[in-house]
Formats: C-alpha cells, structure tokens, sequence
C-alpha cells in the first residue's frame, strides 16, 4: 500500500498530495494528516473520486484509508 | 456539527456571518467596514500602542471573539491541536506582507467583499489583484512551494494567543489602560457585548466552515472545487441585501466616508500581495485568525507579524488614505497611496517571490 506523510502540512498541500497519489496508483492509498478538517478534505476528495474510504485516529492525527 | 460538508451548510455559515457583519455595522461599526480583520488588527494594535495614529486606537471585541470562539468550538469539538513548527518567521514576515497589502488597499479579503457588495467599485478593481496573488501563489504551490511541517506540541501553547485576546479584552473592559480613538474610524463601534457575541458566533462559524476568502479562490483555480467559494457568496450577497435596503449602496469610485481611493494599480498590487502571501501562509487574515484560536501556534505567529505590520505601516506612514470631504472647504479630498506605502509594497511583494520560489517541499 502507498503512503502519503502529509502530516503538519499546511492547507491544501494534503489534498495535493492526496490527488497526486489517487492519480499515480490504482492501488489503495493511506493518507497521514494531523488536522480533522485535512480529514474530511481528503475524504471528500476521495469519494468525490469514487474511492471508498475509511479514516482512524492514529497518535498525532488520522489516517485515511483510500481503496 | 460538521459544516463543511455541504454547500448549503456552507452558504447558511456564509449567510450567519454576513448577517453579523451587518448587525454591526447597523449599530455602529464604520461605513462599508462592517468586520474588516485587517482594519481591526490595525486599531487593537493602535489600542495597545503600537503606533499613534490617534483615528485607528480602540481593542476591537470582534478579533478577540474570533479567536476566542474558534478556540472554544474546537476545544468543544474536539479539533484543538497544538502544532507549531512549519517555518514560523517566514510566516511572521508573510503576515507583515499581508497587512502592508491590505492597508495599501484599505481593507483585508473580507472587507474587499464587504466593499464589493455596497458598490464600493475600487474593491472590484482590487478583486483583479487578489485573483491574480491567489493565482500566483496556487503556481509556485504546484512549482512544490511549502513551509514544510508543523508538529503536535505542548498543548498550552497553542492556547498562549487566546489566552492574551482574553487579557486584552478584560483590559478593555475593566481599566482605563488601552488607547481608544475620540474621532475617526476607530471610535466608530457597535457596543462592546455585541462585538464579542458577533466576533465569537463568527469565530464560531468560521472555524466550522474552514471560511477562508484566499482559500475559496485557490481551491477554484487549483481544484475546480466550489465548495468556500459559497461562504464567501453567501456572505455577499447577505450584504449586498442589506446594504440595498439600509441605503448605504452606492455605485461609484470616488464615494466620500467610506474609507477608500481610487489610485487603481495601487489597489490591485494591495490586493495581488495580500492574495499571493495568504496562499503561501496557508490562509486569509481571519483564517490565520481562526487557526491560530485552535491551536496553531505558527498562524499566532502569522497574527503577530500582522500586529507588527500595522503598527510599521502606521508608525512610518505606508497606509493609504481614503477619500474624504474637506469638511471646511467642502471641497472632495481624493485618497492617495504615500510614496513609501508604494515602495514597501513593491518590496513586499518581490519577498513574496523570494519565499515562494526559495522554499520547496521535502521529496517523499
């Protein structure tokens, strides 16, 4: 599985970075943020990319699963 | 409570801010200024004696109540971080550029909207250069441009600004310590209680919808995504329907006692800088604001580069003037840009250049 560390970067370098990865693999994506609205940003850019989702909290932040 | 996730959540956030806005200046905030964070910066800054510009000096409750209700919805919701750490005096310098833009122009992002929906066209003619900064600044993020990471640290620090916009506030409320103009735009305010109910319902929803006037525009050109270009909508045409109704449209340049001038290319470089430096810091004015009230110790440092950038524009005579009527001669007194405002800004916005093209991404 492909990880994206875009944790402790400012907005909206997590979305970059996420829709960089979605478009480079088919393979499922795992996204590190530490800010719950980077949260929700790339969860909605998932969905709204048809990619199912799944989010956790991790230690200093969440992990977004993205299939 | 979740208001990010849908256009209309989004529009009904922009529509509750817009109806703040106008609430306060129906009793008593100056012409067209409504809720500018710049311009409240400015006078909490002349408040504290940062600079003796005796028109701008009174401890505005609305930038004490925006930070104090996204501190207190994001405690209460669980979206309290304390980070610090993503090049802090880079910011501090970005937020000096962005209050220098804005007092070239007269006026932060959101005060440009306000200004747009009273027929204020000197703010649309700004509007081009805010595009273009926003434009600008969306490049070198796609060149690789950042800041590089903030980290979770102690959780106190995060809660030092709050913590002094309470000082601040309980100064103002109970001593005789802080500045506050007798005459000019700063002694023009709604009652205290309502600016703090109005700054903290703002905060509160600011801080909900991740309102952002830099942002909305970036995530159009870089995203094709609508989503805080609505906020912004929304809160536009809240005022423009209140600004219609009250009488206080009026279509025009050179409109008298709305503090604003018409010098054209000044006021889209204003705006260019402020657009370029917001999308390099990560936010608009009240978003630096909004993140600093719930944790990020780095957007406290943006707000203290701000702090700093009013009182340099004050204490040497960069702001601009707003046209006004000579009240002895009757005669109209255009609103000009001050030579050395013209220089700083020029110099703002090459250090704009130098930080966007100097600071990469670290390679994953």
């Amino acid at each position: 599985m492909k990880e994206v560390d875009a944790r402790g970067l400012s907005c909206p370098e997590p979305l970059m970075l996420t829709a960089e990865a979605l478009k480079k693999f088919k393979e499922p994506v795992k996204v590190l943020v530490t800010e719950p609205h980077q949260k929700m940003n790339v969860e909605k850019y998932a969905r709204d990319h048809g990619r199912k989702v799944a989010s956790s909290e991790t230690e200093d932040g969440f992990a977004v699963m993205i299939e | 409570m979740n208001l990010s996730d849908s256009k209309k959540k989004l529009a009904i956030a922009g529509v509750v801010c817009g109806l703040v806005a106008a609430c306060l200046a129906y009793f008593g905030n100056p012409a067209n200024m409504a809720f500018c964070i710049a311009c409240f910066i400015r006078d909490t800054a002349g408040a504290l004696g940062m600079h003796q510009a005796e028109a701008v000096q009174y401890a505005r409750p609305e930038i004490i109540g925006l930070v104090l209700g996204a501190f207190i919805i994001s405690a209460a919701t669980k979206e309290y971080r304390s980070t610090a750490g993503s090049s802090p005096m880079i910011r501090f310098i970005l937020g000096m550029v962005i209050m220098i833009g804005s007092l070239v122009f007269l006026g932060c992002p959101l005060r440009m909207v306000i200004r747009m929906s009273a027929g204020d066209l000197n703010a649309w003619v700004a509007l081009i250069g805010f595009v273009l900064g926003v434009g600008t600044g969306v490049f070198a993020l796609k060149k690789g441009f950042s800041l590089g990471r903030a980290h979770i640290t102690n959780k106190m620090s995060g809660a030092v600004l709050p913590a002094l916009m309470l000082g601040v506030l309980i100064l103002e409320a109970v001593t005789t310590l802080l500045k506050a103009s007798e005459a000019g735009p700063g002694s023009m305010h709604a009652p205290l209680i309502m600016s703090l109910i109005g700054g903290l319902i703002f905060g509160a929803m600011a801080q909900k919808s991740r309102m952002c006037f830099a942002g909305g525009i970036r995530d159009v050109i870089l995203m094709k995504n609508f989503d805080l270009l609505t906020v912004i909508g929304s809160l536009f045409v809240v005022m423009l329907i209140f600004n219609i109704a009250t009488g206080r449209f009026v279509l025009g340049f050179n409109t008298p006692g709305i503090i604003a001038h018409s010098e054209h290319l000044w006021n889209i470089l204003g705006m260019y800088a402020v657009g370029f430096a917001a999308v390099l810091a990560g936010g608009c004015p009240l978003r630096q604001l909004i993140l600093a009230g719930q944790g990020s110790s780095d957007s406290a440092v943006t707000v203290l580069g701000m702090f700093a950038g009013a009182a340099a524009c004050h204490n040497f005579g960069l702001a601009a003037s707003g046209t006004a009527v000579n009240p002895e001669t009757k005669e109209l007194v255009a609103g000009a840009v001050p030579f050395y405002g013209k220089v700083a800004l020029i110099i703002c916005i090459a250090v704009c250049f130098l930080i966007a093209f100097t600071n990469k991404r670290e390679k994953a």
